[in-house]
């Protein structure tokens, strides 16, 4: 496995405050990495400069070799990489077809006359674009939702949509921003084998931040832990879950780390 | 296709007249990424024929029995037929039964090989394993999650179609050849009943028995080629084998699989099959559907709705009872017709039903005819898995309420003492799996198979049921009761999901009630009342107002001593996985009746609370138990106290 996603040596502060200090992360190809971290730690100023939202202060970003340090999110998303947010950002008020259909628009090529005219080419690839769609419904079990508008259905549902609006970008690379926060127990289930199936079936790697220890524990290969903005330790689940600064981090003291222990 | 009829013994063979008949014709449909997708029967037998292949290459033989779990999918009917077609036995099994459940019915039957439609089901199939000793294979239809699996014992469907190819080509004619083999006394699927008492039993229902229902069902029923079905009820239920697989075989008509369990109702409006089936569950559920929107609709509508809906079922009850329809009415229900009925139909996908069944369990008579009223064709059929699922069936013009309708040709109908209905004929199935005393309980030495429903045959020649012979009672008056009659009055209201009543050597009539979680719930949005849980809207002061005006107007009906006097809102609905229920939603009165015996015992000694705890099974076997103080009310004044 080659490192898909190279990040190195990143800064980023906002006015004084320094949101992450000289963070290096390697992933790999096909694997689930989950960051993990106490508030605050820089979780999701780390994504955000990955999916190009913030530029780092220091440091380079490196998508299969090719520097993305500096790119726009619209120039990271069509190199394949793609996101959810933690605070769900679907349209509301248009539907779940429409949403995912919107996911695949830095994959349509036709141009404005051409979609104006819409026969012919535009048509095509419309086509070409549902039936990927539909694969995505289907792979999310969401069939009875097409037609209903985001803004009405349960949290559960809304983030598996997320999901779905995000793999319709046909990620190589996928970001995911605490896809479990603010679900039911059984919510939580079913996204964790929605991300796994994603992972296996299509092969995709993925970064997780999730504050659900069972989860992340389960489902990651590596785990990465940030705290005050910098990295205080990487590894297996195992490692991680054993690492005294990790302890220390979490629990300001050296009891140990359990397994399906939450922390919100 | 009518020269050789004589061939026709087994259903295999039914299969290879189809290929060659109706080969071009569409046989069954799934709607798969939001597109019907249909298979002509010639691509119907070429899948069965290389998965029976695959089976074969795989050890599968004669004898052998091969389980479908998961939803209708064309997938795993033609599992079943492939089955057939080597000589095996399918044995569907309910996809939502508890792990016990399913561990007893697959030990039970010695199933080698399990076909299952996902991953979901794969993982119930694999939590158990250790306990599954005749188990050999498993074959799943969708590979979401699966294609990393490397185990011995798990297959893809395709690879088993695969295997079956390559079979094909080394050992030409074998699959005709085992065709060949099958004869019409050979067991052609084993149908678990979940029965109201005890362990399940596997009803074998004979190749001859399948023809033999599917060719009374298509001629009664008037099913030709060209008809369409939706294949939404559970495999496991006689009921959808006998429609889905025998008759739609013996007569070549498509069934459709729906895309999941949640777009069904969509599915059924989209395609608006001209024949469908349904249990009385869910007529229920869609006329509760209907009541709900015609509340939450601005008056006008509602009005509107409310007049024609009244107009419809006026016309109704003078046309069943065979009296002339004034002008007026008969004006007012053709304008119904192009304002509500015709729009509704079609709301509810049933506009190009030429027929519309219920059967398994009583339909309430109120339910009946507002289906009727809105020009539904509407027909009651009667039948047990033990009988292939037929016995008696209303014709068009004498379609009411009440019976069961006519007996079918071929089936003899008899009333015993205690007047329970006995049936013979070529329908009744051939026994229960390794159970030689159940089947001798059930099929007396001359031939005749006990129903355990009590009915008699009124002056029409129709069979009419009353209820289940052992739960037919009487008050301590010696007023006739059956229980069922009384919770059917209840279950026409929205809001009553199931209803059980009690009354048999008592002085009065009481019912536990379990409210509809999505009616009531959104009664009480709308009334402002705030809840948590179902726990917590069953005990709210206002909710049971609610219900005790519905019990006051199904009481209007009901005559003075069968008057429902107390009753008791449940803190959890009725569940299947707490054995409260059968799978096909019939109460298991006997169980119910000891595990609330508590409640009984308050409802007659005059006690206006009861402790209640109620023991919640989850779906992997683990039990829970929640306690609380439940109130007994009082309607229609005070009973007679013991």
């Amino acid at each position: 496995m080659s490192d898909q996603l190279s990040i190195a040596e990143v800064s980023k502060s906002f006015g004084g405050v320094q949101a992450v200090t000289r963070v290096s992360l390697d992933v790999r190809q096909g694997e689930i990495m989950s960051v993990i971290g106490p508030n605050g730690a820089g979780k999701t100023t780390l994504l955000n400069m990955v999916s190009g939202f913030y530029h780092p202060d220091t440091g380079r970003i490196l998508l299969e070799g090719a520097d993305i340090t500096h790119d726009k999110p619209s120039h990271v998303a069509e190199l394949g990489v793609a996101r959810t947010f933690q605070n769900i950002a679907l349209f509301r008020g248009m539907t779940v077809l429409d949403n995912l259909m919107l996911g695949r628009h830095v994959r349509m090529k036709s141009g404005v006359i051409a979609s104006f005219i819409y026969w012919g080419m535009a048509q095509r690839e419309e086509v070409a674009h549902r039936r990927r769609v539909e694969d995505i419904i289907d792979f999310l079990k969401i069939q009875d939702l097409r037609r209903r508008p985001c803004g009405s259905l349960a949290y559960g549902l809304q983030k598996r949509v997320e999901l779905g609006r995000a793999l319709a970008l046909d990620p190589k690379v996928l970001l995911l921003d605490e896809p479990m926060g603010g679900c039911n127990h059984e919510e939580k289930e079913d996204m964790a084998r929605f991300v796994l199936d994603v992972n296996q079936e299509w092969g995709t790697t993925i970064i997780l931040i999730e504050h659900d220890m069972g989860v992340v524990m389960d489902i990651s290969d590596r785990v990465a832990v940030l705290d005050m903005g910098q990295k205080i330790a990487e590894g297996t689940p195992d490692n991680v879950r054993s690492n005294p600064q990790v302890i220390k981090a979490y629990l300001g003291d050296t009891k140990g780390v359990t397994n399906g222990g939450t922390r919100g | 296709m009518e020269g050789h009829v004589a061939d026709l013994t087994t259903l295999p063979r039914l299969l290879q007249r189809n290929a060659r008949d109706l080969g071009d014709r569409p046989a069954i449909r799934e709607k798969d990424r939001g597109i019907w997708q249909s298979w002509t029967w010639r691509e119907y037998e070429e899948q069965a024929r290389d998965f029976a292949l695959g089976l074969a290459a795989l050890g599968f033989a004669r004898g052998d029995r091969l389980s479908v779990i998961g939803d209708n999918r064309p997938r795993l009917y033609w599992a079943q037929v492939a089955a057939q077609c080597l000589g095996g036995v399918p044995v569907p099994v309910y996809q939502d039964s508890i792990a016990k459940e399913l561990a007893y019915v697959w030990n039970h039957a010695e199933v080698s090989v399990i076909v299952a439609e996902d991953q979901e089901q794969v993982d119930k199939i694999v939590a158990l394993k250790a306990e599954l000793p005749a188990l050999r294979l498993v074959i799943y239809d969708d590979p979401r999650g699966l294609s990393g699996s490397k185990q011995e014992w798990l297959k893809s469907y395709q690879d088993v179609q695969e295997l079956g190819r390559k079979f094909g080509a080394e050992h030409l004619g074998y699959f005709e050849t085992e065709i060949g083999k099958g004869k019409p006394e050979d067991v052609a699927i084993i149908s678990y009943t979940s029965g109201t008492t005890g362990n399940p039993k596997g009803a074998m229902l004979t190749h001859a028995n399948a023809i033999g229902v599917a060719e009374i069902f298509c001629r009664e029923a008037r099913v030709v080629p060209d008809d369409t079905s939706l294949a939404y009820l559970p495999m496991a239920w006689a009921g959808d084998s006998v429609y889905t697989l025998f008759a739609s075989l013996m007569v070549g008509f498509c069934a459709n699989c729906p895309e999941s369990p949640e777009t069904v109702q969509r599915d059924l409006r989209e395609l608006g099959p001209s024949t469908i089936l349904a249990p009385p569950r869910i007529w229920e559920n869609m006329l509760t559907g209907l009541q709900v929107r015609a509340a939450d609709a601005t008056p006008l509508k509602r009005r509107t709705f409310e007049y024609f809906r009244s107009a419809a079922e006026r016309a109704e009850i003078l046309r069943s009872e065979g009296k002339a329809v004034p002008a007026g009415l008969r004006l007012a229900t053709a304008l119904g017709e192009f304002f509500v009925y015709g729009p509704v139909r079609d709301q509810l996908g049933l506009r190009q039903a030429k027929w519309a069944l219920t059967g398994g369990a009583p339909l309430g008579p109120d339910t009946f005819r507002f289906f009727r009223s809105i020009g539904v064709n509407l027909k009651q059929v009667y039948g047990s898995t033990e009988t292939s699922g037929l016995v008696s069936l209303q014709p068009d013009a004498e379609a009411n309420p009440t019976s069961a309708g006519r007996p079918v040709p071929g089936v003899e109908i008899k009333i015993a003492e205690r007047g329970e209905v006995l049936v013979r004929g070529r329908a009744i199935f051939k026994g229960y799996l390794k159970n030689e005393e159940a089947t001798r309980e059930v099929i007396d030495p001359d031939g005749w198979f006990h129903t355990g429903d009590a009915g008699f045959i009124d002056p029409r020649g129709h069979l009419v049921i009353i209820d289940r012979a052992k739960d037919v009672g009487a008050l301590a008056d010696g007023t006739p009761f059956a229980p069922q009659f009384i919770e059917n009055k209840l279950k026409y209201s929205p809001f009553i999901r199931e209803a059980v009543a009690f009354g048999h050597e008592r002085h009065f009539v009481a019912a536990m009630i379990a409210i509809d979680l999505n009616t009531v719930g959104n009664w009480a949005e709308r009334q402002g009342l705030t809840y948590t849980s179902y726990m917590d809207l069953s005990q709210k002061t206002e909710v049971r107002e609610l219900i005790a005006e519905e019990i006051r107007k199904g009481n209007q009906t009901l005559p003075d001593s069968t008057k429902i006097r107390r009753f008791l809102l449940l803190t959890k609905d009725l569940e299947a996985d707490d054995a409260e229920m059968t799978r096909t939603r019939k109460v298991r009165r006997r169980y119910v009746a000891e595990k609330y015996a508590p409640v009984i015992d308050a409802f007659y000694s005059g006690l206006s609370e009861v402790d209640l705890t109620t023991a919640i099974t989850y779906e992997d076997g683990r039990q829970a138990t929640i306690q609380s103080k439940v109130r007994i009310e009082d309607v229609e004044g005070a009973p007679a106290h013991v």
